[in-house]
């Protein structure tokens, strides 16, 4: 009897060392710049509690400070792992981020959505399957919801240093998933967000970027569209101005009309509107050689021939924008490079058909 | 398909014109801007223009100058250089070309040897210039020696012709092996 109590308070205190050690390390992450603003935005520790905590202190003993505020507000587990989606929200860019699509099946309906109804059903998939496994929620703007995993197995406990994030808009057939380490969970967390939403299938795009906001601006075809462009009612000759404006009489452009075209071209294809930022686009080529003379050791050849080419730039759409204008490129650019936003993604096979 | 020729037509007063051809216009911009800025006599007129033939219906003073800029870094400009110097009547090498290659300073991003520019200018007898038009001091400098040419090449300065000038820059560079 005395013996299991003993093990007992063992067991709690040492659940309280990888909580506080847990916390140690999220709050060591935070910049110190932003160190105040996230605290405030997880609003666990009162205005009086952090009036106390000096912030000018070295970072090590200001967060040794809040870890012992946290242990006294008797802080679980559970509120460290929000503190790591508020610091994940700000950090969003550090992370790439993967889009997958969800579809119902034929005949289904629109079920009435209920957001408390998914969190609970999306907790208890994963809770079946793996047994060890954190789960956590926060609600974010436009019907957002991200969620949080540690994972862990059936016999090992969840480890907290390599979760995944995913972001779920509710009543809506996209989901964002940051790119985990843990391939080998990803068929079960397609599982449980499928059911726990009501769909029926779930199939990742081929479209990936740090920019979570920006993947969301494509999938939702929230950023510019192109029909704008054509009953627009500003002349083309007056938007164009801008890039002449400050223009000494004494140039010359030789080739006026074929720039006006080019412009003419980009904007259409483009738009008026500040692009969604990629950061890369990736084609994959596999093509069987082909040719009129026959004979050659690759005619006899099985093994199609394979060629990957890269883009990257710090914003893609941008910079291919801006080809055609610059001079680099002729305008209209290849579909294939401007279909991105419009066909939401960024990473082509092409086949011979 | 009309050609450019030196003196079809007359002299406007004190005026010098030099047209820069190319395919990437902010280059070419930012490199007329420069010019502009350089304090000169003459008054410096800066056409520009991607590829040659010129568009035939527009009135143009007499062209003094050609500058025809490759950009290492891309194939598409060498190609278009090669393609707009079909148009050019062959009095203009008399010393009124000059090629300007940009770009050399990052050597990972060349695409185009420097043999082949080398070569290109060479072949058309015309003195070949290095400078990396993206960087600003570097644009200045060659913007003051393309005035200067510019000068000499609409006569502006007595006692130097297009001519002498490319004689000049022809003899400080080494011999090539066909001219041994």
């Amino acid at each position: 009897m005395r013996r299991e109590l003993a093990g007992d308070v063992g067991r709690a205190k040492e659940m309280d060392e990888t909580v506080s050690e847990f916390f140690r390390r999220t709050i060591l992450k935070i910049p110190m710049t932003e160190m105040m603003t996230i605290l405030k935005t997880w609003n666990f520790l009162s205005e009086n509690q952090l009036q106390t905590v000096n912030f000018r202190q070295r970072k090590e003993s200001l967060v040794q400070d809040l870890v012992l505020l946290c242990e006294e507000n008797r802080a679980s587990l559970k509120d460290a792992a929000l503190l790591d989606i508020i610091y994940t929200q700000f950090h969003r860019h550090q992370k790439v981020w993967d889009v997958f699509q969800m579809s119902k099946g034929p005949g289904e309906d629109i079920d009435l959505f209920d957001m408390e109804q998914f969190k609970s059903s999306f907790k208890k998939i994963l809770k079946r399957a793996l047994k060890n496994v954190t789960v956590s929620f926060r609600d974010a703007e436009e019907n957002a919801v991200w969620i949080r995993i540690a994972w862990g197995t059936q016999y090992r406990k969840p480890n907290q240093y390599k979760p995944a994030y995913v972001v779920y808009y509710s009543q809506t057939p996209y989901a964002f998933t940051s790119s985990s380490q843990l391939k080998s969970n990803l068929p079960l967390l397609g599982q449980a967000l499928t059911i726990a939403s009501k769909h029926h299938q779930i199939v990742k795009m081929d479209l990936r970027s740090r920019y979570l906001d920006s993947l969301k601006a494509i999938v939702f075809k929230q950023y510019n569209q192109t029909f704008e462009t054509h009953n627009s009612t500003t002349p083309l000759q007056e938007r164009s101005l801008g890039l002449d404006i400050n223009m000494d009489s004494r140039i010359i452009h030789e080739n006026k009309i074929e720039k006006e075209r080019v412009q003419r071209v980009t904007q259409e294809i483009f738009g008026d509107y500040p692009q969604p930022r990629l950061e890369f686009a990736q084609y994959k080529l596999e093509t069987k050689f082909k040719s009129d003379l026959n004979g050659g050791i690759l005619a006899e050849r099985e093994e199609p021939l394979r060629c990957l080419v890269k883009f990257s730039s710090p914003h893609l759409l941008e910079a291919l924008k801006s080809l055609a204008p610059a001079g680099i490129a002729d305008a209209p650019l290849s579909p294939l490079l401007t279909c991105i936003p419009n066909k939401g993604m960024n990473y082509f096979k092409i086949r011979d058909k | 398909m009309s050609v450019l020729r030196p003196l079809d037509k007359l002299p406007g007063l004190n005026t010098a014109t030099i047209l820069l051809v190319g395919t990437e216009d902010a280059l070419l911009q930012q490199l007329a801007d420069a010019m502009l800025k350089e304090d000169c006599t003459s008054e410096l007129k800066v056409h520009l223009a991607k590829s040659l033939p010129l568009p035939s219906n527009v009135n143009r003073p007499r062209i003094d100058l050609i500058v025809f800029v490759v950009n290492l870094h891309s194939k598409h400009s060498l190609r278009n250089v090669e393609e707009s110097l079909h148009h050019v009547d062959a009095t203009f090498f008399l010393g009124k070309v000059s090629f300007l290659a940009t770009g050399a300073g990052r050597e990972s991003h060349c695409s185009i040897h420097r043999n082949t520019v080398v070569k290109l200018a060479r072949t058309y007898r015309s003195p070949l210039l290095f400078c990396d038009l993206e960087i600003g001091d570097f644009r200045v400098t060659m913007a003051q020696r393309l005035v200067r040419m510019l000068q000499i090449c609409a006569g502006h300065v007595p006692s130097v012709s297009a001519l002498n000038l490319l004689s000049l820059l022809q003899s400080s560079e080494n011999p090539s092996l066909e001219d041994l």
